[in-house]
């Protein structure tokens, strides 16, 4: 079957849905995907950050889809034709499905173990802007413990519903699962039973927002200050192919290796993540590639950016130094010269 | 709602009665597709229940639909119609979408509330009435109007209102129709 | 006086019950259908007679029926959907609570036509007492062998059971209804494939509004020719609507498709005027997802011709100056209505009947709900109007089932048609302080607050 991704040509099997054609093109035409998970059955559909415009149907129906679709889920026909980045109610659509996601999440990437390597930051960078329209005050979540493991932060969650998936598919007894409806749906296992199942922890690598993290990672370092190398060991339950996460000679995070588009390439069990953190347990083979742009590779490979200084008149530099004894120290009044705030 | 399993104590009674009726629900879907009888068995244990639901009972119901506990919450948090904490013996719920909204349900609320001592949502300390404003019942052109266990009172006015209190504390209103 | 299809029986005593349904011609289209019909012909009357689906969508039934899956063998299913939530409308618990047999009578033809051989009454669970009335009737239709194995000595077997929901706007949605007869949450499924194909339990699937089911019987006993005789072009046929807000007489009434909005609202024989003869401001003509009408709008179209009660001529105009039909959920309003106030009730409804499945949807209805809010109670800022609209327009489109779309219709028409009664509630917070602010001064008499020249 033939299909056209802004102006690219491609031939696919019937059956391929228009995503993961234009993840064979590749480049810029990828739309991004915040909860289709090639790896996990049923998933995509509910993010709509990856909306496309068909421009031609098919071949049969040259019609164009009245409304845009979501391309994760959207299979191929003879001789479509697809917009993705070429159009302007595509990316109009992006924007509002970006902004959209990001009203009601905390922004609290300084403090969050996913930063580095969130696709939600990816996202925004891409489509968001630099101010919020939102002035209502932000929906919240109790916090739950849902185990030793692994760590859920409710008010960074996109409801993608991976981790439901991926509990269903991977492990035998799902706890956890989406309560509630509406803006107040949340991830739960409702009584805070841990969950605790030898692949519970991939739930951590499919979220693909901070709303899951590895607990044994916390605030231990920023992704970007580790250095990835691909390993190995022999384990009984998993394939054992893992990327750990230096930082030195320490393995402080174990994760399994993903793809370009942020997918594992295989699962791995809790015991390779969260219980052999020597470096004797593996067999290092090397440093893990990563795109050009990740965050993950600035500071390492690249050259250093020029310093740049900043001139500033005198003066001007001197009001600031007095603004911010000020602001620093409402309640102590200046003594020097008198002009005090209290 | 997450630790309310520590708070709330439930008596849980599966009466041969209920069992029966379980049952004949259970045979309206095919053998291999019990969790369709969910919604229609979570009704009628809640109705055995005082009226809600705890997680021990969610629990039990999860047993005897033979699926996983997380599948019955999933789904008693998504429908409005199942209470997961005690409430009182009589709720009023009344409707609140605009077509009763314009027939003024919310002064007529407000009367309720201000007879029995609460605010929206609250239940009073006899354990008695709840009240609260849901959406849309389906009775618009017979605002405003409120149900009260598995049926609906409407046209309501302030008469009415005493009278149905009047009437609920001398146990004269049906709650279900068994 | 109109010709009556569905009610046209609703006054006899005791119709309710099995005996009397039958003494006066119930189950005859059973009969007709069974013995003298294949199922393909009884579909082909169907789509003669032009029925378009009830529930809101108005999608040819006929069509709709000829979609199912017939070739892959499996078992097929028929589900009437009866989850009647959408605010305004009450037609299809009129129906269902009065003359059950006539919906169950309906619900064996059809699946006749269909070849299904379990079929499900999926009715909201607050109808609780309705369902019992259901449940009751079946097995009256079960004891007089209309339901079963070899229903009438022709070898035809149905199962027909009801099944209730539990509070959920949502699961009105086809693909929400059927996830939660599965015993799911009710969240809309990912279309294609569409229930036709992959329906309950992956099994070929029609979902039916009531109305719809309800017409079958009359069409099949007088053919669907005589049935696209009555309305008027591709409106043919009856509908019942479902009449409240500020009217005298509130209440479901049958119509011939064609009548003029103006007789339906003013004669004594249906709706019989506006309550207290106050002045008419607005109009919701099909249920709370369809735009609102300003009364300018409401008994003439923008080009003057007189506006009527068929899918086409409510619509009349596109969004601009129109409407839709929808689900006949006929509300109208009078002067002492606050139409942001009313704005801010529906998109509380769509916010708390959200599943919280996609991103627009799920985010968006919120949002709305809260400026609305802040606005109705004062506390609005001039930038939120253009920010509603911006919002709704954001919704719209891009979701995966038509509530988003319906969440945004209201807002965006009522900020269409009353943009100044907005720029009001901004710009003179301490006049909307309280609730009932129209009702001791209609918008009319404060009109020249908001006009052009004030910026």
């Amino acid at each position: 079957m033939k299909v056209t991704i802004d102006g690219q040509e491609i031939h696919v099997e019937p059956g391929t849905t228009i995503l993961q054609a234009a993840r064979m093109i590749g480049g810029e035409s990828v739309p991004p995907a915040m909860c289709y998970y090639s790896k996990l059955q049923g998933s995509g559909g509910k993010c709509r950050c990856c909306l496309v415009e068909v421009t031609k149907g098919s071949d049969a129906n040259p019609t164009p889809m009245p409304k845009l679709v979501a391309s994760c889920v959207t299979g191929v026909m003879d001789g479509m034709e697809v917009n993705s980045k070429n159009s302007a109610r595509v990316e109009e659509a992006r924007k509002s499905v970006t902004e959209f996601l990001l009203i009601n999440h905390p922004l609290d990437c300084p403090i969050c173990d996913q930063a580095g390597e969130c696709d939600l930051q990816n996202l925004s960078f891409q489509h968001g802007k630099s101010e919020t329209r939102f002035i209502e005050e932000k929906r919240t979540f109790e916090p739950e413990d849902i185990g030793p493991n692994i760590q859920l932060h409710m008010n960074r969650c996109i409801l993608c519903q991976r981790c439901v998936l991926a509990a269903d598919q991977l492990t035998d007894g799902r706890v956890h699962g989406v309560i509630s409806r509406g803006d107040h749906a949340q991830i739960s296992t409702c009584l805070s039973k841990a969950i605790d199942n030898e692949f519970s922890g991939n739930v951590i690598d499919v979220c693909p927002v901070g709303a899951l993290t590895d607990k044994t990672f916390r605030f231990k370092s920023r992704v970007w200050f580790n250095k990835p190398y691909n390993a190995h060991r022999n384990c009984d339950k998993c394939c054992g192919k893992t990327t750990v996460w230096m930082f030195g000679d320490e393995i402080q995070r174990v994760t399994a290796r993903k793809d370009e588009f942020h997918e594992v390439e295989e699962f791995i069990c809790n015991t390779c993540r969260f219980e052999k953190k020597d470096v004797s347990d593996w067999v290092i083979e090397g440093p893990r590639r990563f795109e050009k742009f990740s965050v993950i590779n600035r500071n390492k490979y690249a050259l250093h950016p020029p310093k740049v200084e900043i001139r500033t008149e005198k003066h001007i530099l001197e009001g600031r130094e007095q603004d911010q004894k000020r602001i620093s120290m409402v309640e102590v009044p200046e003594k020097t010269n008198g002009n005090s705030n209290s | 709602m997450i630790m309310e399993k520590y708070i709330y104590k439930q008596d849980i009674n599966i009466t041969p009665e209920l069992m029966a009726r379980i049952n004949e629900l259970l045979s309206h879907y095919p053998e291999d597709k019990k969790k369709s009888a969910l919604l229609p068995v979570l009704h009628e244990v809640q109705d055995a229940h005082d009226n809600w639901l705890s997680y021990e009972l969610q629990d039990k119901v999860a047993e005897i639909l033979e699926i996983k506990p997380i599948e019955v919450y999933e789904v008693v948090s998504f429908y409005t119609m199942f209470n997961q904490k005690p409430i009182g013996k009589y709720m009023f719920e009344f409707c609140r979408t605009s077509c009763c909204a314009t027939r003024g349900v919310e002064d007529l609320m407000d009367y309720t509330c201000n007879k029995l001592g609460i605010k929206e949502g609250e239940t009073t300390v006899d354990g008695m009435f709840t009240v609260v404003g849901v959406e849309c019942l389906g009775a618009c052109g017979y605002a405003p109007m409120m149900q009260i266990g598995d049926f609906y009172h409407e046209n309501l006015n302030q008469e009415k209102v005493d009278q149905l209190i009047a009437d609920c504390r001398a146990g004269k209103i049906t709650l279900h129709d068994k | 006086m109109g010709r009556k299809i569905l009610l046209d029986k609703i006054n006899i005593p005791g119709i309710k019950t099995y005996e009397v349904y039958r003494q006066n011609g119930g189950y005859a289209s059973v009969e007709k259908a069974l013995k003298q019909m294949t199922p393909d012909e009884v579909t082909e009357e169907v789509k003669t007679s032009g029925l378009r689906g009830r529930g809101g969508a108005g999608f040819p039934t006929g069509l709709k029926w000829s979609f199912i899956d017939k070739k892959s063998g499996r078992p097929r299913h028929l589900v009437c959907n009866a989850d009647e939530s959408e605010p305004g409308t009450f037609k299809d618990r009129y129906l269902m609570e009065y003359i059950p047999h006539l919906l169950i009578e309906g619900m064996i033809t059809s699946s006749y036509a269909l070849g299904a051989n379990l079929s499900y009454i999926y009715i909201r669970g607050e109808y609780m007492w309705v369902f019992k009335i259901l449940e009751r009737a079946i097995k009256e239709a079960y004891a007089a062998g209309w339901l079963g194995k070899n229903i009438l000595g022709t070898g035809y077997d149905l199962d027909l059971h009801v099944h209730c929901g539990a509070g959920a706007y949502i699961c009105g949605e086809e693909t929400a209804l059927i996830e939660s007869l599965e015993g799911k949450r009710g969240n809309p499924r990912i279309k294609p494939p569409f229930p036709a194909v992959n329906g309950l339990w992956q099994n070929p699937t029609v979902v039916n509004n009531v109305e719809s089911i309800a017409t079958v019987p009359w069409i099949v006993l007088n053919s669907g020719e005589e049935y696209a005789k009555i309305g008027i072009g591709r409106s043919t046929g009856t509908k019942l609507i479902s009449a409240s807000g500020h009217i005298k007489n509130p209440g479901v009434y049958e119509i011939e498709l064609g009548l003029s909005v103006d007789e339906f609202m003013n004669s004594d024989e249906y709706l019989g005027g506006m309550l207290n003869d106050r002045p008419l401001k607005a109009l919701v003509p099909g249920g709370s997802s369809v735009p609102i009408l300003p009364a300018n709008l409401i008994f003439k179209t923008a080009n003057g011709e007189d506006r009527l009660m068929t899918y086409e001529s409510l619509s009349d105009g596109g969004f601009a100056t129109g409407s839709m039909l929808g689900s006949g959920g006929f509300i109208v309003y009078n002067d002492t209505t606050c139409i942001v106030r009313n704005t801010w009730n529906f998109s509380r409804f769509y916010h708390h009947e959200s599943c919280g499945q996609c991103t627009p949807c799920r985010e968006g209805t919120g949002w709305l709900e809260k400026i609305l809010h802040r606005i109705e109670n004062g506390h609005g800022r001039e930038e939120d109007i253009e920010l509603l609209w911006s919002i709704q327009s954001k919704i719209e489109g891009n979701t995966i089932c038509p509530l988003g779309d319906a969440a945004s219709w209201p807002v965006a028409a009522a900020i269409r048609h009353f943009r100044e009664e907005f720029e009001y509630h901004v710009r003179f917070p301490e006049k909307v302080k309280n609730r009932d602010h129209f009702v001791h001064e209609p918008f009319e008499k404060v009109r020249h607050l908001v006009g052009k020249t004030i910026v």
